[in-house]
């Protein structure tokens, strides 16, 4: 038995039935479970943005979830100039049906960045930002956002109130910072502090203000404490906001929100 | 190797022959996943499922594998076993996965389960295998749920999730201990643990590898 097992034969018949039988059943299980899983990883993904703009009910089922999500419009929004373009430029069905991880690393959809303070690379130009409208007024502004940490990049939403200016919430769908650390930023009482913020300043629209300051900053319209123990985390986080709701990225769409053009 | 009784193989490695406590394996994991109980939980029965099933799959061809190729073979049936759980956990347990995230991939590499498939399946037969597999699966379990209970417990004030102790940042009383969140801390639990163990258990405790001898330089002062 032992001398007839470890001929050449033998050891390529054995080789080769297990990687056929092994192949089979790991791409079954693949296969079979994709959809669930992308409909899980949807659904994630919409219950966040929901809970950035305050709109999670505690408990809330899926069919919940699904038709709260669809009370609002997505928009595709060109970086830089704040115009709104439709699907066929981004070469999708629908604007919702827009994978912008996936064009963030199309050359034709993105861009290299130069002044890169999110560390993020590539810049989509063209993004989503999801609105909710109140007749004709618009009620609440989410927008897709992502930078770097200190080990990770953090995508989350942070969600604006009509104005373009007060912040509803900002939460996180995916990071990996250091758990009771930088994982924090996904702490309630330290998001507790986001909502009623400014983005800019009054007079001046197109810098914004709001930023993440340990020990907090001075002025409690834009100043966010940061998170203790998180420094890196913290200043992550506000170089995200500084870039996505700066000149590079939703500025000029916030301003033709202001503008009532939108 | 017929005289093996069930019993023994089942509970024998929880305490008498804990693959982390005696055998000092699989303790990587035991850093890494060992935060919170509940993310703890579905770790351990990961791997449980991982070992039950490589052990009995393995001991079934056991007398077809060549010796050349023995563990290619186990690593092929592990790894094709592990992904398999990853991807269920990610179709069925979606919030979870993504906790654990890379670390239930990296159950292929848990020494446990190489350890016992080599060890012990390529012996015995798949029902032996299977008690084996699970007893050993209990043994890495207990050890990982008595870190994660204290690092739970002493690192946010929770257990499962639930508050019990309220955190000062949260307006309650207690300052958590930070180093409980961070991996060193298991080694320190697991330390402690393998001191109780052979306190309770005296034959585990090994005998010293060498003597020290009198200390015979005279001092300068």
């Amino acid at each position: 038995m032992a001398q007839s097992k470890d001929t050449v034969r033998r050891t390529l018949v054995v080789a080769l039935l297990l990687s056929v039988a092994f192949s089979v059943i790991v791409s079954t299980a693949a296969v079979s479970l994709r959809p669930l899983q992308q409909a899980n990883e949807q659904l994630s993904i919409r219950s966040n943005m929901l809970a950035a703009a305050g709109m999670l009910t505690p408990g809330a089922t899926d069919d919940e979830v699904r038709a709260a999500f669809d009370e609002f419009e997505v928009l595709l929004v060109e970086m830089g100039t704040g115009e709104i373009v439709g699907p066929e430029r981004v070469n999708a069905p629908s604007a919702a049906d827009f994978d912008d991880r996936r064009a963030a690393r199309n050359p034709e959809l993105s861009r290299s960045l130069d002044n890169d303070p999110a560390g993020i690379n590539r810049q989509v130009k063209f993004a989503k930002a999801y609105v909710l409208r109140d007749g004709d007024s618009i009620e609440r502004i989410v927008l897709p956002v992502h930078g770097y940490g200190l080990w990770s990049t953090m995508y989350g939403f942070l969600a604006l109130e009509g104005d373009a200016n007060t912040v509803i919430g900002l939460g996180f769908y995916e990071h990996a910072e250091t758990p009771g650390l930088g994982g924090e930023i996904d702490n309630p009482r330290w998001r507790a502090q986001w909502p009623g913020k400014k983005v800019y300043e009054d007079e001046d629209k197109t810098e914004p203000r709001l930023r993440v300051v340990q020990g907090g900053g001075p002025s409690e319209y834009h100043d966010v404490d940061g998170l203790s123990g998180a420094t890196l985390t913290s200043r992550g986080v506000s170089n995200m906001v500084k870039f996505w709701l700066g000149g590079q990225g939703y500025a000029p769409f916030l301003e033709k929100v202001r503008q009532g053009d939108i | 190797m017929a005289d093996l009784k069930a019993k023994e193989v089942l509970f024998g490695p929880i305490f008498n022959d804990n693959p982390i406590a005696l055998q000092i394996l699989g303790v990587c994991s035991a850093l890494a996943v060992t935060t919170s109980l509940s993310v703890t939980l579905v770790m351990c029965a990961s791997v449980i499922a991982v070992l039950c099933a490589s052990n009995v799959s393995i001991s079934l061809i056991r007398t077809q594998i060549p010796s050349s190729i023995r563990i290619i073979v186990q690593m092929t049936i592990i790894a094709s076993l592990v992904i398999v759980v990853d991807q269920l956990l990610k179709a069925y347990a979606y919030e979870m996965s993504k906790q654990l995230s890379v670390f239930v991939g990296l159950i292929i590499t848990n020494c446990i389960i190489m350890g016992r498939a080599e060890g012990f399946a390529m012996q015995h037969g798949p029902g032996m295998s299977f008690l084996d597999g699970l007893g050993n699966g209990f043994g890495y379990s207990i050890v990982l749920l008595f870190v994660a209970a204290f690092r739970e417990l002493f690192g946010s004030g929770a257990l499962m999730g639930v508050q019990i102790m309220p955190l000062v940042n949260e307006g309650g009383w207690y300052n958590p201990n930070g180093l409980m969140l961070l991996p060193p801390s298991a080694f320190f639990l697991i330390g402690f643990f393998i001191w109780g163990l052979r306190v309770w258990k005296t034959d585990q405790i090994e005998d010293n590898e060498f003597k020290m001898s009198a200390h015979k330089t005279r001092e300068a002062f």
